[in-house]
């Protein structure tokens, strides 16, 4: 047996030679890669591995614990899984672009130092641009770049920070920072904005809805993924984290109850989950830390999940919006149910996913006695079971008989839909391996009688305010509109000052043009042009009138002169007389 | 439910599949076309969360916080969270942020 490799080296190699293969071993190899990865990923023990050094520090390209490895589990199943949800498309770009993406991940989740870890942040940046732009219309280019510029900034922010932390303390291992410093605080801020943070959040629901059918689902799992492991790592405890995170678990339901494309509902409810993950790590107990990062594994099943069958929707019908579908239970069943595990999993229901990991985080509030906290996230675990968990199939499956009536989802998507609704009922059921796998030791049981009820009652209840909200007409019908967010600033505020500058600058460039390029440069180079010329002559003339010539002979003299001049013909010796009374001048001047 | 069908893709005498133009009947009836199936599945529905009032008041509980030994403070809490979720979201801030579809070209 070989020894392990570093799993990023094997999606990047997987990334290049993709291109090369064709048909069946095409799809066998990128089926294959996080297979083997996995096999390569188990073989690991805990410890650290490949460090390189560089200049005066070390490299570190595979820091393996706990922590590390949970993450590295997961995003090789969920590539395994985005990859044969994504056998159909026969796009090299979306292939190659999937795989570094997924490689990238790894990358960064095992690196032991900032700089790696700052490189590998910077290429799920690049990698997963493409997944946005191979959906090839304007909007998504338009999107695309958007994301580019928010994550270019965000990672400069991050890189800002990096330099000046170690800058301060000489140190770039990649371990726990907390907020001390400068440095640490643009690290916190580049770590946040692929975190969607509130207000940071907007790139995120702008550009996942506007990615391929097939890319989302990779780009629901890592980006979002990678930063809470990061400030998992490097920021537990950090009290601002518990606000964010609980803001983010709130404020995203509203949008999403009023929003009508049903992959920028899940976008929200993305940000939704991420925000209970947030909290959790800033709670930074043991139990809160397991129920982050347990959920993070658990988020990214049934947020695929839920990706692939809106996914599957818009690949068979062509149509995303809550106003255009509805209905197809009739003709797409299996899709259906997957859709629903999804949706009973995100929900937290009893016997899926979300339950066994979510109520960590709530449990960890609750026995640091944060009233306030608890309420939101309570609040915002019924609103999500609204949003995420009724919503989604109601508006896609069920509602008003839209007259749609597509094909079922080819064979491999509900294979892939399969696995990631099997996992999550599973994980739901039987919790314990997965609870073997946390950081720190579990103490914690989430079947207990009062919860079980409680959750139960909270959603069925919810589930009622829905019904009722519905049959009597309250409930807000679903719009072709658009919702304002954050990133108004930056659009309407980017092309405020795009005018700005046209209008300011395009002016200043006209005057220039016309008194500097137009006026003063003319009138240098007319000068520049005879003035040693003019200047000889202006010293000579008066020389030669000293000496009495006059008339004729003058002008003469005076044409011949400024010929010789311009011509480059004067006799050397006069070059030679004319420096020698230059350095005599000086040489008078100084003494 | 308000039903916007402009884009429907119905004629008369049938279905037309989007990708493939296959026309299906639309005669067919499925599990919730009748109505007294969708009436079955809400009296389900109340039905469960009656037993589950009943049930919690049987259950024995060790609360964190003092309102979670509030008799049915969960389905209470539940059922305002959304009320409150939906109202807010649509009376507040819609009429905020609601913009036509192509407010930004």
């Amino acid at each position: 047996m070989i020894d392990p490799i570093p799993p990023v080296i094997l999606f990047m190699a997987g990334a290049l030679l993709v291109p090369f293969l064709r048909g069946r071993w095409k799809s066998g190899l990128m089926l294959l890669i996080p297979v083997l990865g996995f096999i390569n990923l188990v073989r690991l023990e805990e410890g650290t591995y490949w460090v390189v050094p560089f200049l005066d520090y070390q490299l570190i390209f595979g820091r393996v614990d706990r922590l590390s490895l949970l993450f590295g589990y997961i995003f090789h199943i969920i590539s395994f899984i985005a990859i044969l949800y994504a056998l159909h498309v026969k796009d090299d770009l979306q292939r190659v672009a999937g795989l570094a993406y997924a490689g990238s991940a790894l990358g960064a989740v095992f690196s032991g130092d900032l700089f790696s870890f700052f490189v590998f942040w910077e290429m799920l940046t690049v990698s997963s641009i493409f997944l946005i732009w191979a959906r090839r219309t304007e909007a998504a280019l338009a999107s695309g770049f958007r994301y580019l510029l928010v994550h270019a900034a965000g990672g400069l922010c991050l890189l800002a920070g990096i330099v000046l932390h170690v800058n301060q303390t000489g140190d770039i291992a990649m371990g726990f920072l907390g907020l001390n410093g400068p440095g640490s605080y643009l690290i916190f801020l580049g770590f946040g904005l692929n975190c969607a943070w509130p207000i940071l959040h907007p790139w995120l629901t702008d550009a996942y809805p506007e990615a391929t059918i097939t890319g989302t689902i990779f780009l629901s799992a890592f980006t979002t993924k990678v930063a809470v492991y990061a400030l998992a790592r490097s920021f537990p405890g950090t009290e601002a984290l518990i606000w964010i995170g609980a803001v983010m678990t709130a404020f995203p339901i509203f949008y999403a109850v009023i929003e009508n494309d049903l992959r920028r509902v899940l976008a929200y409810s993305l940000i939704n989950q991420v925000g209970f993950m947030v909290c959790g790590i800033g709670i930074g107990t043991g139990l809160a830390i397991n129920g982050a990062v347990c959920h993070a594994f658990n988020d990214i099943l049934f947020k695929a999940l839920l990706f692939m069958s809106m996914g599957a929707v818009m690949y068979r019908t062509g149509k995303i919006n809550g106003t255009d579908l509805g209905g197809l239970y009739r003709t797409m069943p299996l899709t259906c149910i997957f859709c629903m595990v999804g949706a009973a999993s995100i929900s937290a229901f009893p016997l899926f996913s979300g339950f066994v990991s979510k109520s960590m985080v709530m449990d960890a509030a609750a026995s640091g006695h944060m009233r306030i906290i608890w309420f939101m996230l309570l609040f915002a675990s019924a609103g999500v079971f609204h949003h995420a968990g009724i919503k989604i199939p109601y508006f896609a499956f069920f509602s008003h008989d839209s007259g749609l009536r597509p094909k079922e989802a080819p064979i491999h998507m509900l294979l892939a839909m399969g696995i990631a609704a099997f996992l999550s009922v599973f994980i739901g059921v039987y919790p314990a391996p997965l609870y073997n796998l946390l950081p720190y030791p579990v103490e914690y049981v989430p079947y207990t009688a009062p919860h079980v009820v409680g959750q139960t009652q909270l959603l069925f209840f919810s589930a009622l305010a829905f019904t009722l909200l519905l049959l009597s007409g309250i409930y807000p019908a679903e719009m072709r509109c658009i919702n304002l967010d954050a990133d108004w600033f930056y659009r309407k505020g980017g092309r405020l000052f795009y005018r700005l500058m046209a209008r300011t600058l395009n002016p200043l460039n006209e005057v220039c043009e016309r008194w500097v390029a137009g006026g003063l440069v003319r009138g240098l180079a007319g000068l520049a042009k005879d003035i040693i010329a003019r200047s000889a002559l202006f010293v000579m003339v008066n020389i030669w009138i000293v000496a009495g010539w006059r008339g004729e002979h003058l002008r003469m003299k005076k044409l011949n002169l400024y010929a010789d001049m311009m011509g480059g013909t004067c006799p050397v010796g006069l070059g030679a007389a004319s420096a020698a009374a230059f350095l005599a001048l000086i040489f008078v001047l100084m003494h | 439910m308000q039903s916007k069908n402009e884009n429907q893709t119905v004629s008369a005498s049938g279905i037309r599949h989007p990708e493939s133009g296959i026309q299906t009947p639309a005669s067919r009836n499925y599990l919730f076309d009748k109505p007294r199936n969708v009436k079955v599945l809400l009296g389900c529905f109340y039905v469960s969360l009656l037993v589950l009032l009943i049930v919690e008041l049987f259950v024995h509980k060790h609360p964190h916080f003092a309102w979670e030994e509030w008799p049915e403070f969960y389905a209470v809490y539940g059922f305002v969270a959304c009320v409150v979720l939906v109202v807010a979201a649509k009376y507040i801030l819609r009429p905020l942020v609601k913009r036509r579809e192509n407010y930004y070209d």
